[in-house]
């Protein structure tokens, strides 16, 4: 079931930052793509959905020009990736799996040396800049394989923003963080989002998707069996029924209020609500 | 289009000559080997081999630890090299294993710049770790009469080997599935020389022994390296050493594209 079929139609090619159709790819026998559908318009934010193994990596991979599709096709700003890749590298940038820095550089020299690579002028102003935005100017100085998780892949994601690129493939972007990084990663994707960058990220976390997603795509035994924005994969669903239940905080909310962290004060504030509730429930 | 691919092998051979200066240790372990052969040979067994009056000196007059020293450079500079590239092949798995190959892959930058990147940086730390070597076997007496000419000559030999060697570590560099299958590949490279004329003449050896030693690339490029040291004629080991340097870097660097094709594909 498509439902943004009817933005398809209506939409106009140039419209379409990446157009997959019937992408089919397969490892010897293990079929892991069955024919992917998926638009992703221009300035949005399209999650990718999907259970470990399901094939998010792979239509990433083939997006990002790293692997050949068997069958289909696929067009990111309206160049092929199997006949014109060159073109596709030009409007991309990947963000993979694995925060892909150079341990042995410091993060200033990373986004030096990508500046360089993309022919960007003042590669040292671009760095200066990014460095800052993503709070790592303290340590711009530091070899790279000092860095936290978080810092790394903010890194990660700084050098990844380099010359512009209008589109970003984010592979789970979140995986292996903890909750404060975890939350760094959602605002600066936000930040992006507004800026009018298309990304295409993957993801396990529902409620990552929800967050950060105009659009969800679900990937399930090779094939995208639901698409669209929140209200729209909702509405596939039975009204929704009322029912009181008693509020828990989750651990997450919990860990965020007690460590204080400055990014989670909306959760952390929930959180607290949520604790203050629970326990007036119990005094009853 | 052949500017941009100057501009990124340029930028990415600094990245990783800046690898090298980071953690000079590479190149040290990379020289420390071959030293401690250097060493081993002379002080340890070279008075015995000396003695036993089977090396013959390689510059007419010179005899003793000195001749040894002599007899044994060109072998020990191989073996400088077969170690280096092992560094090469672990540079180039790191960059693959840690995925930033992925990252500079799905950048517009020109893709035989990756590898070109990594095998300028390979001749550079080698031709240091060379240098290295050659000047502990001067300090052990290691003399040459040869002018600048044959030094150049030896420079281009020790290049092509370099090289060829270099395209063969970006095989395991670029297939390998861990640090020990890549470090695993050259200790082959090491012992060949051993069965050579690169620490005593051939004609002791066994028939068979005797045979492999006489038709393996290590004996010409030695015999060739060690007749331009001592300003004596090259004869038939010059055409076969280049022969070899070439023919190795040929197969070498196609094996690698090939491999690098598939993995790109």
């Amino acid at each position: 079931m498509t439902l943004g079929q009817g933005w398809t139609l209506s939409g106009m090619t140039t419209h379409t930052a990446i157009e997959i159709r019937g992408l089919t790819k397969s490892f010897s026998d293990k079929v892991v793509l069955a024919g992917v559908d998926l638009d992703v318009p221009v300035g949005h934010v399209v999650a990718l959905l999907g259970s470990n193994g399901a094939g998010k990596t792979t239509v990433v991979r083939i997006l990002s020009t790293l692997l050949r599709p068997d069958g289909g096709s696929a067009l990111v700003g309206g160049a092929d990736v199997t006949s014109d890749p060159a073109r596709v590298r030009e409007s991309i940038s990947l963000t993979g799996q694995f925060a892909a820095v150079d341990e042995a550089l410091t993060g200033r020299e990373n986004l030096v040396l990508i500046a360089q690579l993309r022919h960007v002028p003042n590669a040292q102003d671009v760095a200066d800049r990014l460095l800052a935005r993503f709070s790592l100017t303290e340590a711009a100085d530091r070899k790279a394989a000092t860095y936290s998780g978080g810092m790394r892949r903010r890194l990660d994601i700084a050098m990844s923003l380099i010359g512009d690129p209008p589109v970003l493939f984010l592979d789970e972007p979140t995986t292996g963080l903890d909750p404060q990084a975890r939350i760094e990663v959602w605002e600066t994707v936000k930040q992006l989002a507004e800026a009018g960058t298309t990304v295409l990220l993957t993801t396990q976390y529902l409620d990552e998707a929800e967050h950060l997603a105009d659009r969800i795509a679900i990937l399930h035994q090779g094939r995208i069996i639901a698409d669209g924005t929140l209200a729209e994969l909702k509405a596939l669903f039975p009204p929704a029924t009322r029912e009181y239940v008693e509020k828990q905080p989750s651990l997450e909310e919990i860990f965020l209020a007690i460590i204080g962290s400055p990014n989670a004060e909306r959760t952390a504030t929930t959180a607290t609500t949520a604790i203050t509730t629970s326990t007036s429930e119990a005094h009853r | 289009m052949s500017t941009h691919v100057i501009h990124d092998t340029t930028i990415l051979t600094k990245r990783s000559l800046r690898h090298i200066l980071r953690s000079p240790d590479t190149i040290l372990t990379t020289a420390i080997t071959p030293i401690a052969m250097l060493l081993l040979f002379v002080y340890v067994l070279g008075g015995a081999i000396a003695t036993g009056g089977t090396i013959p000196a390689a510059t007419p007059g010179r005899s003793g630890r000195g001749a040894y020293v002599d007899y044994l450079l060109p072998g020990i500079l191989l073996v400088t090299v077969a170690s280096g590239i092992a560094y090469t092949a672990f540079r180039l798995f790191t960059d693959v294993s840690t995925g930033i190959f992925e990252r500079f892959h799905s950048m517009p930058i020109a893709r035989s710049a990756l590898l070109w990147g990594h095998v300028l940086t390979s001749i550079v730390a080698n031709l240091i770790s060379l240098v290295l070597v050659t000047g502990v076997a001067l300090l052990i007496g290691f003399r040459s009469s040869a002018g600048i000419l044959n030094w150049l000559a030896v420079a281009g030999l020790l290049l092509m080997f370099t090289l060829a060697l270099t395209w063969l570590a970006v095989i395991p560099g670029l297939t390998a599935t861990s640090v020990d299958g890549v470090s695993g590949f050259s200790y082959p490279l090491i012992f060949l020389p051993f069965i050579s004329s690169a620490f005593v003449p051939t004609d002791g050896m066994p028939t068979p022994v005797r045979w492999f030693a006489d038709h393996q690339p290590v004996t010409p490029i030695v015999n060739t390296l060690r007749h331009l040291m001592a300003d004596q004629p090259v004869g038939n080991d010059g055409w076969i050493a280049v022969a070899w340097c070439v023919a190795l870097l040929v197969v070498a660097y196609a094996a690698a594209m090939a491999t690098y094709r598939r993995k790109l594909a």
